[in-house]
């Protein structure tokens, strides 16, 4: 039995040209692109979040002061929460294009493979990424939640909504089971940002020392998950009481 | 060495397919791997059988014709080699081995390990070339490349255009193959007035033939036969962007 294997013309597109060009955020660069900013947007409130974290150790009142800070930036010249808002518009903004991204190029990564591989396909470079970058960024919005409710508004707290902030720092964190869940989510953002935070300079084509970058990746996340569970361990160890 | 093949066969692009079990005796390991399945299309044909239609032309890894997922990898587990360029050593007696075609809705399977890889030809149409009067050849000295950039731009042009990356990459994305060709026309002198017109205009096609889009997994360069960096993909970004600075 033979068959006549017919060659695709050249000229045949297999998808027809769509009556509107997909435009900037259309385009899988695009919404690439979209990624890389809203990402570094959240590493730089990453870091400042960190940073203040560490007030923690400079007692009580300082913490509480701080927090307090927070909410009146730039007071009486500018209304007291104006850059606390400020700051929550942009985050809030940062988290939904980064999601939406995230959903746009899984859900066209998904539309260029819809027949599986029967031989399940080894990675040849390491690749954790796709299960670290999109379960594990999954799990770091749920973790968000919970983190809000637990520490900003207090309802998940044991300490409850009416005890200060640094009284609430230390009413979660003796529990083992609060430290273990925020050490988790704090390993898991680290994990992202490793390999989020050089995808970004590549996405953004600045990637063109990429080993300096990967290296860069690594030391920065690690500084912010050391960072971040300096915190919660100094207090279940019984230094920050 | 005897062996078992699990092979995907699949009569036209209508219908649909299935894997399919053949064992092939008697393979000597300095066979290639195309020539091992020569052994079994010549044994299939004598019994009457229709016989597995897979891709290749030159069989010496410079065409970009053959491509086989084996295994699970793209050009099977040898790296910076194509599927003609795998060798039987590679293996052990008794082995099973999968081989499947590339799997990427731009890449439509003909017959059997036979994909339709049009789409690439689409993206080149849309950007990859300069459009220069040719005329005759100029010296070779009269516009000067700086060496780096020469390097660079021969690297970029290795790419044979097979499609390894695409069936490799967990989001089948063609950002390798398009990123080879913008970096090899964008490095040097003649591509320069084009460079970011050809990268939207390629990014564009690459995006309506239905790849999928890159997250900097590396799977491509990792399987690509020759070795096409990362890199390029980071200059095809930039490119892209810098039209919009």
């Amino acid at each position: 039995m033979t068959s006549i294997i017919e060659r695709g013309a050249a000229t045949r597109p297999i998808v027809p040209p769509p009556a509107r060009k997909p435009g900037f955020f259309g385009s899988s660069t695009g919404q690439k692109a979209v990624m890389a900013v809203t990402g570094a947007v959240l590493v730089l409130f990453l870091a400042g979040h960190m940073a203040g974290n560490l007030k923690t150790f400079a007692g009580a009142t300082a913490f509480n002061e701080y927090a307090a800070w927070l909410r009146e930036v730039g007071y009486p010249a500018l209304p007291k929460r104006a850059v606390l808002t400020l700051v929550e518009v942009v985050l809030v903004a940062a988290v939904g294009l980064h999601l939406w991204s995230a959903v746009a190029l899984a859900r066209r990564a998904a539309r260029a493979r819809p027949v599986r591989y029967a031989r399940r396909r080894r990675s040849q470079a390491g690749g954790y990424v796709v299960h670290i970058m999109r379960w594990g960024g999954l799990t770091i919005a749920l973790f968000v939640i919970y983190h809000l409710l637990d520490l900003t508004f207090g309802v998940a707290n044991p300490a409850g909504p009416a005890a200060t902030p640094y009284a609430r720092v230390v009413a979660g964190f003796q529990h083992w089971y609060v430290t273990l869940v925020y050490t988790l989510a704090v390993v898991m953002v680290g994990l992202h940002l490793r390999h989020g935070l050089w995808s970004a300079f590549q996405t953004l084509g600045l990637g063109r020392h990429r080993k300096a970058l990967q290296a860069g990746a690594v030391l920065v996340s690690a500084g912010l998950v050391a960072g971040f569970l300096s915190v919660p361990y100094a207090v279940l160890i019984g230094v920050v009481r | 060495m005897n062996l078992t093949l699990k092979i995907w066969r699949q009569h036209d692009a209508a219908k649909s397919g299935q894997m399919v079990t053949y064992h092939v005796e008697e393979v000597s390991p300095d066979m290639s791997f195309l020539e091992m399945l020569d052994v079994l299309n010549e044994r299939l044909i004598l019994d009457g059988d229709d016989p597995v239609a897979f891709d290749h032309d030159c069989r010496e890894g410079i065409c970009g014709m053959c491509g086989l997922v084996i295994n699970g990898v793209a050009h099977g587990e040898s790296r910076a080699t194509t599927t003609c360029q795998l060798h039987m050593r590679q293996f052990s007696d008794g082995d099973v081995i999968t081989v499947e075609p590339w799997r990427a809705a731009p890449f439509p399977v003909i017959k059997d390990l036979v994909v339709d890889r049009s789409a690439f030809d689409r993206i080149i149409q849309a950007g990859g070339f300069i459009s220069v009067p040719a005329g005759s050849a100029p010296d070779a000295h009269a516009v000067p490349v700086k060496k780096e950039d020469a390097d660079a731009a021969f690297d970029a042009a290795t790419c044979i255009g097979c499609g390894a990356c695409v069936a490799a990459c967990p989001n089948g994305s063609a950002s390798l193959f398009t990123a080879a060709k913008i970096t090899h026309l964008g490095l040097l002198p003649q591509g320069q007035p084009e460079r970011a017109v050809r990268a939207k205009a390629m990014v564009e096609q690459m995006d309506l033939e239905g790849f999928g889009g890159c997250t900097n997994t590396g799977e491509c360069t990792a399987v690509c036969p020759k070795g096409i960096p990362l890199d390029t993909i980071a200059r095809m970004n930039a490119d892209f962007l810098g039209r919009r600075g």
